[in-house]
C-alpha cells in the first residue's frame, strides 16, 4: 500500500513538474502585467484584447497561419502517409527495407538538419520562400510519422479480407474503399494528430524555410518576440486556451473511445 | 461447342513462385453439385490450387474454366465463385448484417430484397436475429457460420472452402461437418473443400482428391480411396496402415514377412517387387492355432474407446491390429487377413535413379556434387549417365557437414520392419532412403553415399 | 517488358512512388546539398576550407563537445526520470494508465517556444539563476515524453510470464527487474535515448532563452552562421551533426531495429 503511494506520489510529482511552467502561464493569463511573473491584480483585459479584432492582428495572422499549415500539411502527409504505407505493405522485404530506412531519416535527423536542408534546396532551386514552402517543410518531416502509424494497423489485418471483398464482387478499388481503409482508419487519425501536433509545436524547420516575406507563425512570431526582449501579454491567455481547447477534445475522445469499449 | 458436363475444368495447370513450382501440371474436373475435397499435408499446394480458382493468384502454365468460360486471367470479383476462408475474414468494421450483404449491395440490389436475402442466409446457418451483432463480439464458430452466410447468399455456382474448420475445436468441428453436408444437399450448388484432415475428407466429401508435392496422387470416392490406395503415400495418409514390403511370386499370390499369402490380384508379373497395404482392421487376432497364417507376440495394446490397438512383432515385423478382443503384452497370437484385403500396389521406384554426367574413371556428377565411384572403364568421361543407387545403401548423418549434400526430411513411411525416408535434398531432387533409424519429419541431415553403392551406366540415347 | 511495367502500376506496390519520388526530392537531395556545400567555397570550388575552419576554431569546437555533454546529461536525467514513471504506468489499472499517459504528451500542445519562456518565469518566479541547472531543466521537460512512451510502450507489450518464470526460477524482486525486465525493455529504452539524444543536440533557441544567450550550443551555432548567409560553413558543421547523429543511430541500431517493437509510434 505504501509502495503504491509511493509510486502514484512520483508519477504527480513528476507531472506537477512538468505542467509547473504551464500553470504559471495560466494563472498569470488573467493579470494585465507586461512581464510574466509580476501579479497586478486579476483581469480579463488580455482575453478580451485578444479577441477584439485589430488589437493584435499580426499576433491573430500568425495563429491563422500556424492552424491552416498544421491542417493543409497533416492532410497531405496523412494521405501521402496512408497510400505509401498501403504501398510498402505489399512490397518485398528487401523493397521494404530500403523505403522503411528513408522513411526514418526525417525522423532521426533532427530538426535543425532537416530545416537547413531544405532552405539549400530551396535557396539552390531558387524557390522564393513562403507559405508553400513551409508546408512543403512541415510534409517533410510528418509524413513519416503518418506511414509508422498506418503500417502496424495494416500488419494487424487479416490478410484475407481484401480478397474476401474481391471474392465478393468489388474491385480493387472497391475493396480498397470499403474493407481496407475503414481498417487503417484508427491509424490515419492518429498519423494527422500526430501530425498537426508537431506541424503545431515546430519551430526550428519553420524559421529555415519561412523566408522574409513577413509570414510569421506562432512560434517566428513568439521567437521574434522573445529575443525583442518580452513575450506579448495576449500570448499568456492564447496559449491557456488552445491547452484547454485541446484538454477538453481529449477528454472527450477518450470518453468516446471507453463509451465504445464497454459496449 | 459442345457444352461441357463440369462446373470446373482445371486443365495442365502449374504455379511456380520463382523458381519453386507448387502445383505440377494439375488436371481437375469437377461435375455440377459434387463435393469435392482437395486433401493433403500442409504445404501440398491444394491452398495455391483453391486460390487459382478463385482468382487471387493466377496460374503460371496451364487454363482453369468455370461453367464453360475460361477464367484463368478473370479477376476474382468477376468470377461466379465464393470463398470461405480459414480464418473467417469476416470485415471487422461491419456488424453481421453488413458482412453478408456486402455482395449484394455491390450488385446493387434493391434494399427489401437484401434484408429478405440476409435472413433466409442466416436461417440457412442457423444464426437467425444475430442480425446487427458485432462480428468481433461472436465465437469462432459463429463467426464461420457468418463467413458461410456471407458467401452463400450471393448464390456462386461454387463455393470453395479453404480449411473452413482448421481454427475451431473438436466439437465444433463435428457439428459443422454434418451442418456443411446438410447445407450442400440443400443449395444443390458445387463445393471445393480444401482440407488437411483425412477423416473430415471421408465424412463430407463425393470425390476425394489426395495431392502430394504439388501433383494429384488419385482421385476418387471416400470408399476407393480408403480401400484401394493406389500408392504408399496415399495408403499411408489416408487412415491407419501396414505398409510393407512384398514379392508378387504369382498372380494371386503375393510373399511377404517371410510368409506367402493368397490375394485377388493379378497382372504384376512374377517375382516382381510390390507395397503391401493391410488396414489394421482387417486383421484377425486369435490365440495362436493352426489357423495362423502367420503367429508373433503382442508388444503393446491400447484402449481406443470402442476397440483395442495391438502391435503385434512377428517374424521381425511390426504389425498394427485393431480388435475388440483385447491380448495382453506377451502374449502369443495368431493373424490372418482375408485374400480381398490385402491391397497390392506397384512399387513406384525400387532404386534412386539420377542423371549424372562421368567426370573421369573414378568420379560422377550428380545431386550437384561429385561423388567417387568404383572405376568405370566401358563409359568415356564427360558422358552422360544414368546412377543407380539402392534405398538401404543412402547414409544419413546428424552432423550436415558429414554428408556430401544435405536435405530434409519430409515423409516417413513405417514399413513393418524399417522405415523407408523421403528425403528433399538442398539440390531439389529427392531420395529415397530405407533404414532402421529413427528420424523425424523436417530433420536436417547430411547424406552420404560410398562408392560401392554406386552403379553407373550409360544413357542410352534413343 | 511492357507487360511487367503495366502489372507493376496496378499492384499496390506502385503506391510508394509518390513518396519516393517526394524523398528523392525534399529529403535525399537536401541532404546531398548539404555535403556538396560544405565542400564548397563562396566561388563554388571544392575545398575542405570548412573543415579546416571548425577544427582550427577552438571555440567552435568547445561549443561541439558542450552540446554533446548537454545532450548526454539530459538523455541520462530522462531516463533516470522517465524509465520509473514508465514502469509504474504499466503497474496501474490499464484505463487509468493510458490517461496519464495523455498527461504526459499533452504540454507538446502549448508551443514549445512559449513553454520554454515559462519555464524561464518559473526560475525567476523560485529567485533561481538561469544557467546549466535552467538549460538541463528545460531540456529534460521538452524531451522527457519522448523517452517515457516508447519505454511505456515496451513494457506494456513485455510477455508477463518472463517475469513469473524468472520468480519462478528464484529471482528476487530486484533480480526480477535487473535480469528480466531491463534487459527485456532495452528496445524501448534504445529508442528514448534516440528520440531524445537527437533532438536535444540540434536544439537551438532554446538554449538561448533559457540561459539568457550565456550559453551557446552547437545548433545556434549553426543557424547563425546560416542566418549570416555563411552556408558553406554552416552545412561542414551540419554535416558534422548529420555524421554524429548517423554514428549515435547505428550504434543503437546495431542490435534493434527502431521499427520493431520499441519504437515510439
Amino acid at each position: 500500500m505504501v509502495k503504491r503511494i509511493l509510486c502514484q506520489g512520483y508519477l504527480w510529482l513528476l507531472l506537477l513538474l512538468l505542467y509547473a511552467p504551464i500553470f504559471l502561464i495560466m494563472i498569470y493569463s488573467f493579470t494585465e502585467a507586461k512581464v510574466l511573473g509580476n501579479w497586478t491584480g486579476f483581469s480579463t483585459k488580455l482575453y478580451s484584447s485578444l479577441f477584439v479584432s485589430g488589437t493584435h492582428h499580426s499576433l491573430t495572422n500568425a495563429l491563422l497561419n500556424t492552424l491552416s499549415i498544421a491542417l493543409i500539411a497533416a492532410t497531405a502527409s496523412t494521405l501521402l502517409g496512408s497510400v505509401t504505407a498501403i504501398g510498402i505493405f505489399n512490397l518485398r522485404s528487401r523493397a521494404r527495407k530500403a523505403i522503411s530506412f528513408v522513411n526514418n531519416i526525417p525522423i532521426l535527423n533532427g530538426d535543425i538538419i532537416i530545416g537547413i536542408s531544405l532552405f539549400l534546396l530551396f535557396v539552390s532551386l531558387g524557390i522564393p520562400q513562403g507559405y508553400i514552402t513551409v508546408v512543403l517543410a512541415h510534409i517533410t518531416f510528418c509524413t513519416p510519422y503518418v506511414v509508422l502509424s498506418v503500417l502496424p494497423r495494416l500488419k494487424q489485418m487479416n490478410p484475407n479480407i481484401y480478397e474476401a471483398a474481391l471474392d465478393l464482387g468489388a474491385t480493387p478499388m472497391q475493396a480498397l474503399r470499403k474493407v481496407i481503409v475503414p481498417e487503417i482508419l484508427p491509424g490515419m487519425i492518429s498519423g494527422f494528430m500526430l501530425a498537426v501536433t508537431l506541424s503545431i509545436d515546430d519551430f526550428a524547420v519553420t524559421v529555415f524555410t519561412i523566408g522574409n516575406e513577413g509570414l510569421e507563425t506562432l512560434s517566428t512570431y513568439i521567437y521574434a518576440d522573445a529575443r525583442k526582449g518580452g513575450l506579448t501579454p495576449e500570448l499568456r491567455p492564447l496559449s491557456t486556451i488552445i491547452f484547454v481547447l485541446v484538454l477538453v477534445l481529449l477528454v472527450i475522445i477518450n470518453r468516446r473511445a471507453s463509451k465504445k469499449k464497454e459496449e | 461447342m459442345q457444352q461441357s458436363s463440369y462446373i470446373i475444368e482445371v486443365n495442365g495447370v502449374s504455379k511456380f513462385f520463382g523458381d519453386k513450382m507448387v502445383l505440377d501440371n494439375i488436371n481437375l474436373y469437377v461435375k455440377k453439385g459434387e463435393f469435392v475435397t482437395v486433401l493433403g499435408p500442409s504445404g501440398c499446394g491444394k491452398t495455391t490450387l483453391l486460390r487459382l480458382i478463385a482468382g487471387f493468384q493466377t496460374a503460371s502454365e496451364g487454363e482453369i474454366k468455370i461453367a464453360g468460360k475460361e477464367i484463368t486471367q478473370t479477376p476474382p470479383h468477376k468470377r461466379p465463385v465464393n470463398t470461405v476462408f480459414q480464418k473467417y475474414a469476416l470485415f471487422p468494421h461491419l456488424n453481421v448484417f453488413d458482412n453478408i450483404a456486402f455482395g449484394l449491395k455491390l450488385k446493387k440490389i434493391p434494399k427489401q430484397i437484401i434484408g429478405k436475402k440476409v435472413k433466409a442466409a442466416l436461417r440457412m446457418v442457423g444464426m437467425t436475429d444475430y442480425e446487427y451483432r458485432d462480428v468481433n463480439s461472436l465465437s469462432g464458430g459463429q463467426q464461420q457460420r457468418v463467413a458461410i452466410a456471407r458467401a452463400i447468399v450471393n448464390e456462386p455456382e461454387v463455393l470453395l472452402l479453404d480449411e473452413p474448420l482448421a481454427a475451431l475445436d473438436l466439437k465444433m468441428r463435428k457439428d459443422m461437418q454434418m451442418e456443411l453436408k446438410e447445407m450442400h444437399k440443400t443449395l444443390g450448388i458445387t463445393f471445393v473443400y480444401v482440407t488437411h484432415d483425412q477423416e473430415e475428407a471421408l465424412t463430407l466429401s463425393d470425390t476425394i482428391v489426395v495431392m502430394s508435392e504439388g501433383k494429384i496422387q488419385q482421385i476418387g470416392t471416400p470408399v476407393d480411396i480408403y480401400n484401394e490406395p493406389i500408392n504408399s503415400f496415399v495408403a499411408d495418409f489416408i487412415g491407419e496402415s501396414n505398409i510393407l514390403n512384398g514379392i508378387m511370386v504369382k498372380d494371386k499370390l503375393v510373399r511377404f514377412a517371410g510368409v506367402e499369402f493368397e490375394c485377388v490380384d493379378e497382372g504384376f508379373g512374377e517375382n516382381m517387387p510390390v507395397d503391401v497395404v493391410v488396414r489394421p482392421e482387417d486383421w484377425y487376432i486369435f490365440p495362436d492355432s493352426d489357423a495362423s497364417q502367420i503367429s508373433g507376440v503382442v508388444t503393446s495394446s491400447i484402449f481406443k474407446g470402442v476397440h483395442y490397438e495391438m502391435v503385434v512383432n512377428a517374424n521381425g515385423y511390426e504389425f498394427i491390429v485393431q480388435d475388440y478382443h483385447h491380448f495382453a503384452v506377451g502374449e502369443r497370437v495368431g493373424l490372418l487377413v482375408k485374400p480381398f484385403d490385402i491391397h497390392i500396389m506397384k512399387k513406384e521406384r525400387v532404386c534412386n535413379t539420377f542423371e549424372g554426367e562421368l567426370v573421369d574413371e573414378t568420379h560422377v556428377d550428380f545431386l550437384g556434387c561429385t561423388f567417387e565411384c568404383l572405376p568405370v572403364t566401358t563409359i568415356a568421361p564427360g558422358a552422360k549417365v544414368q546412377v543407380h543407387v539402392d534405398f538401404k545403401d543412402v547414409i544419413l548423418q546428424d552432423n550436415e557437414e558429414d554428408g556430401t549434400l544435405t536435405g530434409d526430411v519430409c515423409f516417413i513411411l513405417y514399413k513393418g520392419d524399417h522405415y523407408h525416408l523421403t528425403v528433399a535434398s538442398d539440390w531439389g531432387e529427392d531420395i529415397f532412403v530405407d533404414t532402421d533409424d529413427v528420424w523425424d519429419n523436417g530433420d536436417h541431415v547430411g547424406i552420404t553415399i560410398l562408392p560401392e553403392s554406386i552403379k553407373v551406366t550409360q544413357v542410352v540415347e534413343s | 517488358m511492357f507487360g511487367t511495367i503495366r502489372l507493376f502500376l496496378s499492384s499496390r506496390k506502385s503506391w510508394t512512388i509518390p513518396y519516393v519520388i517526394f524523398s528523392a526530392v525534399f529529403v535525399i537531395l537536401p541532404l546531398l546539398l548539404i555535403v556538396v556545400y560544405a565542400f564548397m567555397d563562396d566561388a563554388g570550388h571544392f575545398t575542405l576550407g570548412n573543415f579546416a575552419k571548425f577544427f582550427a576554431h577552438p571555440e567552435a569546437i568547445n561549443t561541439f563537445v558542450y552540446s554533446i555533454g548537454v545532450a548526454i546529461i539530459t538523455t541520462v536525467v530522462c531516463i533516470l526520470l522517465g524509465y520509473p514513471a514508465a514502469y509504474i504506468l504499466t503497474q496501474t489499472r490499464m484505463k487509468y494508465a493510458s490517461a496519464v499517459v495523455v498527461l504526459f504528451i499533452l504540454p507538446m500542445w502549448v508551443n514549445i517556444l512559449i513553454r520554454t519562456l515559462a519555464t524561464v518565469a518559473l526560475f525567476d518566479f523560485m529567485n533561481m539563476p538561469l544557467g546549466e541547472g535552467a538549460l538541463i531543466f528545460g531540456m529534460v521537460y521538452n524531451f522527457l515524453p519522448f523517452m517515457i512512451y516508447p519505454i511505456y510502450n515496451t513494457l506494456q507489450k513485455l510477455d508477463k510470464s518472463y517475469v513469473e518464470a524468472a520468480q519462478d526460477l528464484g529471482a528476487n524482486p530486484v533480480q526480477v527487474f535487473l535480469k528480466a525486465v531491463l534487459p527485456l525493455s532495452m528496445p524501448g529504452i534504445v529508442s528514448g535515448i534516440l528520440m531524445v539524444f537527437m533532438p536535444t543536440i540540434s536544439t537551438f533557441a532554446i538554449a538561448e532563452l533559457l540561459t539568457m544567450n550565456n550559453i551557446k550550443l552547437f545548433g545556434t551555432t549553426i543557424q547563425e552562421n546560416i542566418n549570416n548567409s555563411m552556408w558553406n560553413y554552416g552545412a561542414a558543421l551540419s554535416l558534422i551533426m548529420l555524421f554524429l547523429i548517423g554514428a549515435t543511430t547505428l550504434l543503437a541500431s546495431d542490435d534493434n531495429d527502431p521499427n520493431e517493437g520499441g519504437g515510439l509510434w
